[in-house]
C-alpha cells in the first residue's frame, strides 16, 4: 500500500515536470532532499527559480489536495526554498513558490492544476 | 467573476448600519480569511458556510478566499452574515450570474445542511434598511412574522440556501411553508377580577392618566401584584410607531416569543427582585442587549418586593427615569436604548409583612420597619408621585357578587384624561402631567387660588417639602383631568397630597 502511494506521488511529480517542460520551463532538480524536508521540483523559468510542491490524490474524499498544505507546511516550503538557494549559492535570484495538484481519476486522464506564486 | 459584493445590516443597539460583504477568490493555497472585526460567532461562519454550500449542491472554492466586511472599523457580531457571505461566494464563483442586488439586503444564519435559521434583531435591522432606501430583503422564513409592521421594504422569506440560489438565478420566489413561531404571550388580565380596593384602583387610574410612577404598599396576599399586572390593560393602546419601536427592542433581546410583533398592548415587564443591574438596564460583553427597563419601554416596569432588591439595582433606574433612555458603555462603544416606562414598585410594609392597621400582628421592631423602607433610596422614592396602601379586602368586598369595574371602562377615562392633557400641552414639549417642569408648575400650570393656599400652608407647617409640593401639583393635574375640571381645585390638590402620603382616599 505504502509503495503504491509513493508511486502515485512520483507519477504526479513526473506529470507536473512534463507540464512545465511543455511550457519551456527547465527542470533543475527533482526530489531535492535535506534533513528538514524535501522539495518536489526545482525549475528555472528564465531568470526566475520555481520551487514546486506537488500533491497527488486519487479521490477528493479528504478534501482538495492543496488543502493538505497547512500554514506550517507552507512555512517549511519557504525555508526549504531558501536552503536550496543557499546551498547552490544563488543569492539574489528571483524565486517563486508554486503548488500543483494532480487528480488521478480511474478511467480519466490525470488532471494537473497548477497555481503559481502561492506564498 | 472572482469578486462579488452583497449587503447586509449590522446592529449597534437599535441603530442599523449598512455593511458591504465583499468576497474575493484568488489563486493560491486554499484558505479563508475574514476581515472587518468579526466576533466569535462570525469567525465560525466559515465552517457553516462551507458545509451549507456542499449540502446545497454548490462547491466550496478550493482557492484563497478573502471575505471583507466594511466599514472595517465597525464591530460585527452574530451569525446573520452567514447567508450574505454564502451568496457572495456563489456570485464570485460564477454559480449565480444574473444578480441585481443593489437595493437588497441579505441576512440569515446557515445550518450545515443549508437550511436558513432565524436570527435576532431582524426587525430593527430592516427598519434601518428601509430608512436607507433598501427595497427588499432576503430573510429567514421564521423571522417573517416580525416584519409585519414594515411598509416600504419587502421582505422575502427563505427556508433553504438552494431556494435563494433559485431565486437569484431565476427570480422564483419560493413557496415557503411558514411556521408560525410559538408564542408565549401572557394573557391580558382584566381589572374586573380585582375585588374592592377602591383606593388602589383610583391610584392606578391616576398613575395611568398622568404617567406617574407608583408604589404599592401592603401586606402579602392583598393583591399588589394583581393590581400592577392590570395596569397595561387600562393604558391607551400604543401607536403603530410605538408598537414598532417596542417590537424592535424585543427583537434584539430575542424576546419576541413573549410578545406579538404588532401588539398594541403596552408591555408589562416584571423582573425578579434578585435581578442584577445589568439585566435591569441592559449590557453584555460583546453584543449589548437591552435590559428589563428597555423591554418595558412605553409600558410598565413592575418590581415586586422592591426593598429586597440588591443594592444599586433600583438606583440604576434613576438615569432612565430621568431621561427616558439608557446609555450603556462598553469597550466596543456606547449604545443608547429607549427606556420610557411607568415604574411600579410593590413592597411589604415591614420585613415580616404583617404590619397592617395598628400593626398588632407585626413582629418587627420599629427600627426594622424604618430600615426596611430605607432600602429604597431617597432619590428613587422621590421620583415616585403616588404611594398607595393596598389593604386586606373586607368581608363585604370579598362576598360581593358584582364584578369590579372593567379595564375597558377605566381605560376609556384614562384615554379621555390623556386627551385633555395633550390638548393643554399642545404648545409644550411634554405630553403627560408627570413631565411638567417645576418652573412651569409655579407659573403657567398653577392650581386654583384656594388650592395653592392649602399647599402653602402645608409648606409653612413643614408637612410638605418643596419637592413634594411640585409632585402634588403634578398629580393634582391628573386628578383634575380625571374629574373633568379645567384647573385643579382644592379637592384635587388635597387628594393628590393624600396620594403622595399614601393615606386613604374616597
Amino acid at each position: 500500500m505504502a509503495r503504491a502511494l509513493q508511486r502515485i506521488g512520483a507519477d504526479g511529480e513526473t506529470l507536473v515536470a512534463s507540464y512545465l517542460e511543455a511550457q519551456g520551463i527547465a527542470i533543475v532538480a527533482r526530489n531535492w532532499r535535506i534533513k528538514e524536508g524535501e522539495i518536489d521540483l526545482v525549475a528555472r523559468d528564465g531568470g526566475m527559480l520555481l520551487f514546486v510542491e506537488v500533491k497527488s490524490r486519487t479521490s477528493s474524499r479528504y478534501g482538495h489536495p492543496l488543502e493538505a498544505i497547512t500554514p506550517i507546511k507552507a512555512l517549511r516550503l519557504q525555508r526549504l526554498a531558501l536552503a536550496w538557494i543557499a546551498t547552490h549559492d544563488q543569492w539574489g535570484a528571483d524565486y517563486r513558490i508554486d503548488c500543483a495538484a494532480v487528480h488521478f481519476r480511474s478511467g480519466l486522464k490525470p488532471e494537473v492544476e497548477y497555481r503559481a506564486g502561492v506564498l | 467573476m472572482t469578486l462579488a459584493r452583497t449587503q447586509s445590516i449590522a446592529l449597534i443597539g437599535l441603530h442599523g448600519e449598512l455593511v458591504d460583504i465583499e468576497v474575493d477568490i484568488s489563486d493560491g493555497l486554499p484558505g479563508y480569511s475574514l476581515l472587518g472585526l468579526p466576533d466569535a460567532a462570525l469567525m465560525e461562519s466559515k465552517e457553516r458556510v462551507r458545509s451549507a454550500l456542499h449540502n446545497s449542491g454548490a462547491q466550496w472554492p478550493n482557492k484563497r478566499v478573502t471575505v471583507s466586511l466594511s466599514p472595517a472599523w465597525l464591530h460585527k457580531s452574530g451569525s446573520g452574515f452567514d447567508l450574505p457571505i454564502a451568496v457572495a461566494l456563489l456570485i464570485a464563483q460564477g454559480v449565480v450570474t444574473k444578480v441585481n442586488h443593489d437595493f437588497q439586503v441579505i441576512m440569515g444564519e446557515l445550518s450545515l445542511d443549508g437550511s436558513i435559521k432565524p436570527i435576532r434583531g431582524v426587525l430593527p435591522a430592516l427598519i434601518a434598511a428601509q430608512e436607507l432606501g433598501i427595497e427588499s430583503a432576503i430573510i429567514p422564513a421564521e423571522n417573517l412574522a416580525e416584519t409585519r409592521g414594515l411598509t416600504r421594504l419587502k421582505p422575502i422569506p427563505f427556508a433553504h440556501l438552494s431556494q435563494v440560489l433559485q431565486y437569484l438565478e431565476e427570480g422564483v420566489i419560493p413557496d415557503v411553508e411558514l411556521k408560525q413561531p410559538v408564542l408565549h404571550v401572557p394573557e391580558i388580565k382584566d381589572l374586573s377580577e380585582v375585588v374592592g380596593q377602591r383606593s388602589a384602583r383610583f391610584a392606578l387610574e391616576i398613575a395611568a392618566i398622568g404617567g406617574h410612577h407608583l408604589l404599592f404598599l401592603g401586606p402579602p396576599g392583598t393583591g399588589k401584584t394583581m393590581l400592577a399586572e392590570r395596569i397595561p390593560s387600562v393604558m391607551p393602546e400604543l401607536s403603530s410607531q410605538e408598537s414598532l419601536e417596542v417590537a424592535a427592542i424585543h427583537s434584539i433581546a430575542g424576546a419576541l416569543v413573549e410578545r406579538q410583533v404588532d401588539s398594541r398592548t403596552p408591555p408589562f415587564v416584571a423582573p425578579h427582585h434578585t435581578t442584577t443591574s445589568i439585566a435591569m438596564v441592559g449590557g453584555g460583553a460583546h453584543s449589548i442587549r437591552p435590559g428589563a427597563c428597555s423591554l418595558a419601554h412605553k409600558g410598565v416596569l413592575f418590581i415586586d418586593e422592591a426593598p429586597e432588591c440588591n443594592a444599586g439595582v433600583l438606583d440604576a433606574l434613576r438615569q432612565p427615569l430621568e431621561s427616558g433612555t439608557v446609555a450603556i458603555s462598553r469597550v466596543s462603544g456606547t449604545i443608547t436604548f429607549p427606556a420610557d416606562f411607568l415604574l411600579v414598585l410593590a413592597a411589604n410594609p415591614c420585613p415580616c409583612g404583617r404590619f397592617n392597621g395598628r400593626g398588632l400582628a407585626c413582629t418587627c421592631s420599629s427600627v426594622q420597619i424604618r430600615r426596611y423602607m430605607q432600602k429604597i433610596s431617597g432619590p428613587l422614592l422621590d421620583r415616585i408621585d403616588i404611594r398607595s396602601y393596598v389593604e386586606v379586602p373586607s368581608r363585604v368586598e370579598l362576598s360581593a357578587i358584582e364584578p369590579g369595574e372593567s379595564s375597558a371602562d377605566v381605560r376609556a377615562r384614562v384615554i379621555q384624561g390623556r386627551e385633555v392633557a395633550a390638548e393643554r400641552f399642545k404648545a409644550d414639549s411634554w405630553k403627560l402631567n408627570s413631565r411638567i417642569p417645576a418652573s412651569q408648575l409655579r407659573h403657567k400650570y398653577r392650581a386654583r387660588r384656594e388650592a395653592m393656599a392649602f399647599l402653602h400652608a402645608e409648606l409653612d407647617h413643614e408637612r410638605l417639602s418643596a419637592r413634594g409640593y411640585h409632585k402634588v401639583l403634578r398629580t393634582s393635574w391628573s386628578i383634575a383631568d380625571r374629574r373633568g375640571s379645567t384647573i385643579p381645585g382644592l379637592q384635587d390638590v388635597q387628594d393628590a397630597h393624600r396620594l403622595r402620603e399614601g393615606s386613604q382616599i374616597l
